[in-house]
C-alpha cells in the first residue's frame, strides 16, 4: 500500500497529483479531447484505442458536458459542465485495483481512516455500443469512481481487455477537501495571491449554459446539425482506403468518429431542450450507436486498431 | 480418508451472486468427484466478497477400480465383425479372451480400469468447474480468455490426510494452485500458507476475514441492534438488505448515525427507501413515536478513529440524498395541493408502453381505466363517481419527482399526495392499492373503490395487449400479463364478485377504439413510413359503426374478411392501405373469447394449487356462465367435494354407464331419446323406484340450481346413486320389446339431463 500523502488544498492539486501518479505508473498523460463530449469514455484515446491488440496506457482530464444536468450553478453538486479523470490501460494489469487504491492514497484518502468498497456496477453505453463489468467505488458511502473492465466497444469484443477508471473529479475533490457546495471549492491554493474558487470560474458559465441548454439553443438548427454530422460520418467512411494524392492507405476513422461525437452531443442538447419524445430517444440513440459501430469497424482496419 | 480445501480468490464478487455461486461450487465439484468414482462424507461452501471456498471432509484417496467384461462375436465370425468389436473396445486381438459358449467359442473383452488417485481427479474436476462456472454474467480480463465473474487471482487447492497437507497440482490459464491466501484488503498484509480448513478459518479470522456469511450476518444484526438499543431505538428488520450487506464486507463494523431533524417529517417509506437503495443503510426507528430517526451503516474496516471519519462521510452523503428527497417531497406537495393537474397533463406525453405506441399515452390509458372503473363500480358496490375519480388520480404520482427517483414508491406516494390534495380516503387508498395483488399470496384489496380501480387497471392492460396480439408465449411473459390475469382472478374471487367477465372485457376493449384519439394512433402504424397522420375517415368508421356493435357481433360471430373489407372500404378515404387496415382491425374479433380462455387457464393453475383437479374444472367450464368466475369456482368446489365422497364416485360411474348406453343407442338408431319416459311403461320395481327418485331429485335440484346452491343440488344427485345402481343391476335396457327399450332409453336421458345440469360429468376422469 502506498504511503498516504498530506491532504491536498485545492481542486487543481488533486488533478496534478493524479496526473503525476499515473505518469509515474507509466501512463501517457494526454490532454483533453477538443470536442464536446458527455464523458471521458468518448475521447478516442479510450473508445477507439480500446480496440485491437496494441498495448495502450493513457490518463487525462476530460471536460464533460451533460446539458440536462444544468442547475444554473445553484445545486451543490450538479453541473452541466464538469471534469472527469480518465485512466485506460490495455491489457488491464493484474494489479489494477491496487494501482487505483494507490491513487486514492495519493490524494489523501487513507484506507486506515476511510471505508473503501467495490460495489457491483456494470457499465453500458448504448450510444457507443459498449459494455463492461466492474464496480462503482465507494469511499465512506460516496461513489468516487467507476471501475470497468471493457468487454465490448462499438460492437467489437475487446481482446485484450482494457481496464478503465473514471473519477468524477468535482465530487471526489469536494469530499477530500471537505466542501459542501461545489462553487465554494478552492480551485487553486487558497493561500495564493489571487485565490479562486470553482464558483469564481464556473458559476457564471453554469448559468449561461443552463439557460442555453434548456431554452436558448435553436432546435431546428440542432436537428439539422445532427443530420449533417450523421451524413458526414458515413460519407467519410465511404471513401476508398487508398488516397490517390499520397498513394497511401488512409482510412478517416478519427474524423468520422469526430462526427459521431458531435451527433451524440447534439442529441444531448436536443434532449435537454425537451424536444425528443421517449420513443424518439431510442431511435436517436440507435442512430448514434450505428455511427459508433461503423467508426469502430473502420478503426479496426487502421494501423492503430488492427490485430498484430 | 482425506479433507479437501479449495479457495478461488478474485476481485470483488457482486453480493447478489454469492449465494448461488456457493451452491454451484459445492454441487459442481462434489458431483464431479462422485462421477469420477470418489466418495465423500460432507461438503460446505463459503463466500466473502473476494473468495469462494469449498471444504470437503472424508474424501476417498482413490477411485474404485472398475472391471468390465463384454461379450463379443463368435471366434468364427466374419473378420469385419471382429474388427468392429476391437474398435469398440479399443483392444487388440491378442488381448481378447476366448471362452466356450453354447454356440461355440466366443471372444470376450475384459477391460480393467485401475483406480485413480484423488489428486488427479480433483485437478480435472476443479479445472472443469472453473471453466464452466454458471455465473449470471462473467468477463475476461487482461490478455486472457478465461471467464470469471471478476478477475480470478489465485487458487488454493489443498488435500490433507495422515501424511500431511499437499497442494493438488493443477493450473488454469497460468494460475497455479497453491496453499496460500490473503486476508482483509486493508487490515492484513501479504499472503500466508494454510494446512487445513480449520487452520484456514482461524488464520483468516486473524487476518480480519469472517469466512461464513451466516456469521457475518449475525455480527451485523447483533451489532446494529446493540447500537440502536443503547440509544433507546430499534433496527427495522430487512432480511434482504442484511444478506446483501453481508456480501459486501469481509469484516463487518456497524456504525450508527442520526438523521437530521430537517428530514424527520418525510414519510418513513421515503427515508427507508432512500437509505436502503442509495446507501444500503438499515433504518433505525424510535419505538415510542414509530418514526425513522437513525440509520446503521456497515463498514468493511476498523479504523484508527473508530469509524468517526467513515460515519461523518456517510452522514454527509445521506444529507445530500435526503435533501434531494425533501426537495422532491416539497415540490410534489405543491402540485398535489393544487389538484395534481400538472401531473395529469404530463401523463399525456408519457407512453403507456415504450414498445407499443399504439396502446396510447398514460393519459389515454387513465381515461379508459376511469371509464371502466365507473362502469364496473356497481358490480362491486362502489360509488361510480368515486371510482372514476380514484382511477383518474391513481397514477398521477407517476409524474411526481419522488416516484421518478424511487419507482418502487409508486402508489404509496399516490396515497400520501391524494390525502394532501384532500381527495379522501377512498381515492387515496385506491392509489396505494390498485396495483395489488402482485403475486399469488399477497393481500387482495377489499375496499370497493380500490377493487374497482385495481380490476379496471388490469383488465385494460390485458385487453390492450390482447388486441395488439402481444400475448405471453411459453416462458416469455415480458409484460407480466399472467400476473395481471391472476390479479383479476384473485380480486374477483376474494371479493366474491358476480357478473360476466366477457362483458367487462368487451367494454374495456371498446375503450381502445371508441374514444377517437386512440384509433388514429392505431392507424399510424399501418403507414409504411411510420409518420403520424390523423386519418379522420377511418376514425369515423369506427365511431359510426359503432364499434361496440362490431365487437358484440365479433364475439359470437366473426365477420368474414370480405364483409369486413367492404365495411371498411366504404368508410375509408382514398389511397388508404385497406389490406393493412383489415389486418389491424381483424384482431379484436377474437380478443374477448381468447382472453377469457386465458383467464380460464390461469384459473386452472390457481385452483390446482388449491387441490382442485383440472378435469373437475373442465367439467364446470363446459357449463353456461363460465365467464362468471365466482360462480364457476363455487361450482367447481362443490363438484370437487362431491367427487371425494363415495356417493359421488359411484354416481359418476352410474352417470357414465347411462350416458354410454344412451350415446351408443342414439348413434345406432340415429335418433335422440330426449323425451317421453313414462312410468306407465315401467316393468320392474327398480324402474319405478328410479322414476320416483328422478322426480324427487329434480324437485330439489331445479330450485337449488336456480339459487346456485351447488352442494344442495349435488346432495340431491347423490340420492340417485342407489336407484341408478339398482336399475342397472336388475334391468336390461336394450329389452326386446321396442316400447320398453325406448322408454328405458328415455329414462337414461333423464339421468343425463339432470346430472348435466350441474356440470359436464363426461369431462370428469375416473
Amino acid at each position: 500500500m502506498a504511503e498516504t500523502r498530506k491532504a491536498p488544498r485545492s481542486f487543481q492539486e488533486i488533478i496534478l497529483r493524479l496526473q503525476n501518479y499515473w505518469a509515474t505508473k507509466g501512463c501517457a498523460v494526454l490532454q483533453p479531447y477538443d470536442m464536446e463530449v458527455g464523458a471521458g469514455t468518448f475521447h478516442p484515446a479510450t473508445t477507439l484505442r480500446s480496440l485491437g491488440t496494441k498495448p495502450w496506457a493513457a490518463a487525462y482530464v476530460q471536460p464533460s458536458r451533460r446539458p440536462t444536468d444544468g442547475r444554473y450553478g445553484e445545486n451543490p453538486n450538479r453541473l452541466q459542465h464538469y471534469y472527469q479523470y480518465q485512466v485506460i490501460i490495455k491489457p488491464s494489469p493484474p494489479d489494477l485495483q491496487a494501482l487505483y487504491l494507490g491513487s486514492l492514497a495519493e490524494i489523501g484518502l487513507d484506507p486506515a481512516l476511510h471505508d473503501i468498497r467495490f460495489v457491483e456496477d456494470d457499465w453500458e453505453s448504448p450510444t457507443l455500443g459498449a459494455w463492461g463489468l466492474g464496480w462503482e467505488v465507494w469511499c465512506d458511502g460516496m461513489e468516487v469512481s467507476q471501475f470497468t473492465y471493457f468487454q465490448q466497444v462499438g460492437g467489437h469484443d475487446c481482446r485484450p481487455v482494457s481496464g478503465e477508471l473514471t473519477y468524477g473529479l468535482e465530487r471526489l475533490a469536494m469530499y477530500v477537501l471537505g466542501v459542501d457546495h461545489v462553487m465554494d471549492m478552492p480551485f487553486n491554493d487558497p493561500q495564493s495571491p489571487i485565490a479562486l474558487t470553482y464558483g469564481d470560474i464556473f458559476r457564471q458559465t453554469e448559468e449561461e449554459y443552463s439557460r442555453h441548454n434548456f431554452d436558448g439553443a435553436t432546435t431546428e438548427m440542432l436537428f439539422q446539425h445532427f443530420k449533417d454530422a450523421e451524413a458526414e460520418c458515413e460519407r467519410l467512411l465511404a471513401f476508398p482506403a487508398d488516397d490517390p494524392k499520397t498513394g497511401k492507405r488512409i482510412i478517416m476513422a478519427h474524423p468520422a468518429y469526430d462526427q459521431t461525437i458531435k451527433a451524440s452531443h447534439l442529441f444531448n442538447l436536443l434532449d435537454a431542450r425537451g424536444v425528443i419524445s421517449v420513443t424518439e430517444r431510442q431511435a436517436y440513440i440507435g442512430r448514434v450507436r450505428a455511427l459508433a459501430k461503423k467508426c469502430a469497424d473502420a478503426f479496426r482496419l487502421t494501423e492503430a486498431g488492427m490485430d498484430t | 480418508m482425506a479433507d479437501l480445501l479449495i479457495e478461488l480468490f478474485s476481485e470483488e464478487i457482486p453480493a447478489r451472486m454469492q449465494a448461488k455461486a456457493r451452491e454451484d461450487l459445492r454441487s459442481l465439484v462434489t458431483n464431479g468427484l462422485v462421477e469420477a468414482g470418489l466418495t465423500y462424507a460432507s461438503a460446505g461452501a463459503f463466500s466473502t466478497p473476494r473468495r469462494l471456498t469449498l471444504a470437503i471432509e472424508g474424501l476417498t484417496a482413490e477411485s474404485r477400480p472398475v472391471r468390465e467384461e463384454r461379450k463379443g462375436p463368435n471366434t468364427t465370425a466374419p473378420a469385419a465383425a471382429i474388427e468392429g468389436f476391437l474398435r469398440s473396445t479399443g483392444l487388440t486381438l491378442e488381448q481378447l479372451e476366448r471362452r466356450a459358449d453354447k454356440k461355440g467359442e466366443v471372444f470376450f473383452a475384459v477391460i480393467e480400469k485401475p483406480g485413480r488417485a484423488a489428486p488427479a481427479i480433483i485437478a480435472e474436476v476443479l479445472e472443469a468447474t472453473i471453466r464452466n462456472f454458471p455465473w449470471p454474467k462473467s468477463m475476461r480480463w487482461g490478455n486472457g480468455t478465461l471467464r470469471w465473474v471478476r478477475p480470478l487471482h489465485s487458487i488454493l487447492c489443498l488435500l490433507s490426510d495422515d501424511t500431511g497437507a499437499h497442494v493438488v497440482p493443477m493450473s488454469v490459464e497460468g494460475i497455479t494452485a497453491g496453499n496460500t491466501t490473503e486476508g482483509h484488503r486493508f487490515l492484513s498484509q501479504g499472503r500466508f500458507p494454510v494446512n487445513s480448513f480449520d487452520d484456514y478459518a482461524v488464520k483468516l479470522k486473524r487476518a480480519h476475514v469472517m469466512l461464513d456469511t451466516a456469521e457475518r450476518e449475525a455480527a451485523i444484526w447483533q451489532g446494529a441492534q446493540n447500537l440502536a438499543f443503547a440509544a433507546g431505538l430499534e433496527v427495522v428488520e430487512d432480511k434482504g438488505l442484511l444478506t446483501e450487506v453481508a456480501g459486501l464486507v469481509e469484516w463487518p463494523v456497524p456504525l450508527m448515525g442520526r438523521i437530521a431533524d430537517a428530514f424527520l417529517h418525510l414519510p418513513p417509506e421515503v427515508l427507508q427507501t432512500s437509505m436502503k437503495e442509495h446507501q444500503k443503510f438499515f433504518s433505525v426507528r424510535n419505538p415510542k413515536t414509530g418514526r425513522i430517526e437513525g440509520f446503521v451503516t456497515v463498514a468493511n474496516t476498523e479504523t484508527t478513529d473508530h469509524g468517526a471519519t467513515i460515519l461523518k462521510g456517510n452522514q454527509k452523503v445521506l444529507t445530500a440524498r435526503l435533501s434531494d428527497a425533501r426537495f422532491f417531497w416539497e415540490n410534489d406537495l405543491r402540485v398535489a395541493k393544487a389538484g395534481m393537474g400538472e401531473w395529469l397533463d404530463g401523463l399525456k406525453s408519457v407512453t403507456f408502453h415504450n414498445a407499443f405506441l399504439r396502446l396510447g399515452s398514460q393519459a389515454e390509458r387513465i381515461a379508459r381505466i376511469a371509464a371502466l372503473a365507473r362502469e364496473i363500480a356497481p358490480l362491486i358496490k362502489a360509488d361510480p363517481e368515486v371510482a372514476e375519480k380514484a382511477a383518474r388520480y391513481a397514477k398521477a404520482d407517476l409524474r411526481s419527482a419522488m416516484v421518478g427517483e424511487f419507482p418502487e414508491l409508486q402508489g404509496l406516494m399516490g396515497m400520501y399526495y391524494a390525502m394532501q390534495a384532500g381527495f379522501g380516503d377512498d381515492v387515496a387508498f385506491a392509489a396505494r392499492d390498485h396495483y395489488s395483488p402482485l403475486g399469488p399470496t399477497d393481500d387482495v384489496p377489499t375496499a370497493p373503490v380500490s377493487v374497482a380501480v385495481a380490476l379496471a387497471d388490469k383488465i385494460d392492460t390485458l385487453t390492450g395487449f390482447w388486441a395488439i396480439d402481444e400475448k405471453p408465449t411459453g416462458s416469455k411473459d415480458p409484460f407480466a400479463l399472467r400476473r395481471a390475469a391472476l390479479g383479476v382472478i384473485r380480486l374477483v374471487l376474494g371479493n366474491k364478485l358476480r357478473g360476466s367477465l366477457s362483458l367487462v372485457c368487451s367494454s374495456a376493449l371498446e375503450g381502445y377504439f371508441d374514444r377517437g384519439q386512440q384509433l388514429s394512433q392505431y392507424v399510424r402504424f399501418t403507414y409504411p413510413d411510420g409518420q403520424y397522420r390523423r386519418i379522420s375517415g377511418v376514425g369515423r368508421t369506427f365511431r359510426d359503426a359503432p364499434v361496440g356493435a362490431i365487437f358484440a357481433e365479433g364475439v359470437n360471430e366473426p365477420l368474414s374478411d370480405e364483409e369486413l373489407k367492404t365495411h371498411i372500404s366504404s368508410h375509408t378515404i382514398p389511397g388508404n392501405d385497406v389490406a393493412n387496415e383489415v389486418y389491424r382491425l381483424r384482431l379484436p374479433y377474437s380478443v374477448v373469447p381468447d382472453l377469457l380462455s386465458f383467464f380460464h387457464d390461469r384459473l386452472k393453475v390457481f385452483l390446482k394449487d388449491q387441490g382442485i383437479r383440472h378435469d373437475v374444472i373442465d367439467a364446470c367450464l363446459a357449463m353456461p356462465g363460465n365467464d362468471d368466475l365466482t360462480l364457476l369456482v363455487k361450482r367447481a368446489e362443490a363438484l370437487a367435494a362431491f367427487l371425494k365422497t363415495e356417493d359421488g364416485t359411484n354416481l359418476l360411474q352410474g352417470f357414465k354407464r347411462a350416458n354410454n348406453i344412451l350415446t351408443q343407442a342414439e348413434q345406432k338408431d340415429g335418433v335422440e331419446y330426449s323425451f317421453g319416459a313414462d312410468p306407465k311403461f315401467a316393468e320392474t320395481d327398480e324402474e319405478r323406484t328410479l322414476f320416483a327418485a328422478l322426480d324427487r331429485a329434480e324437485a330439489t335440484i331445479t330450485p337449488a340450481m336456480k339459487a346456485e346452491d351447488f352442494p344442495a343440488a349435488m346432495a340431491a344427485m347423490a340420492a340417485l346413486r342407489a336407484p341408478i345402481d339398482g336399475f342397472f343391476t336388475s334391468v336390461q335396457v336394450n329389452a326386446d320389446n321396442p316400447i320398453t327399450r325406448r322408454n328405458r332409453l328415455n329414462l337414461l336421458h333423464r339421468i343425463r339431463a339432470i346430472c348435466s345440469g350441474v356440470a359436464d360429468l363426461t369431462k370428469v376422469e375416473g
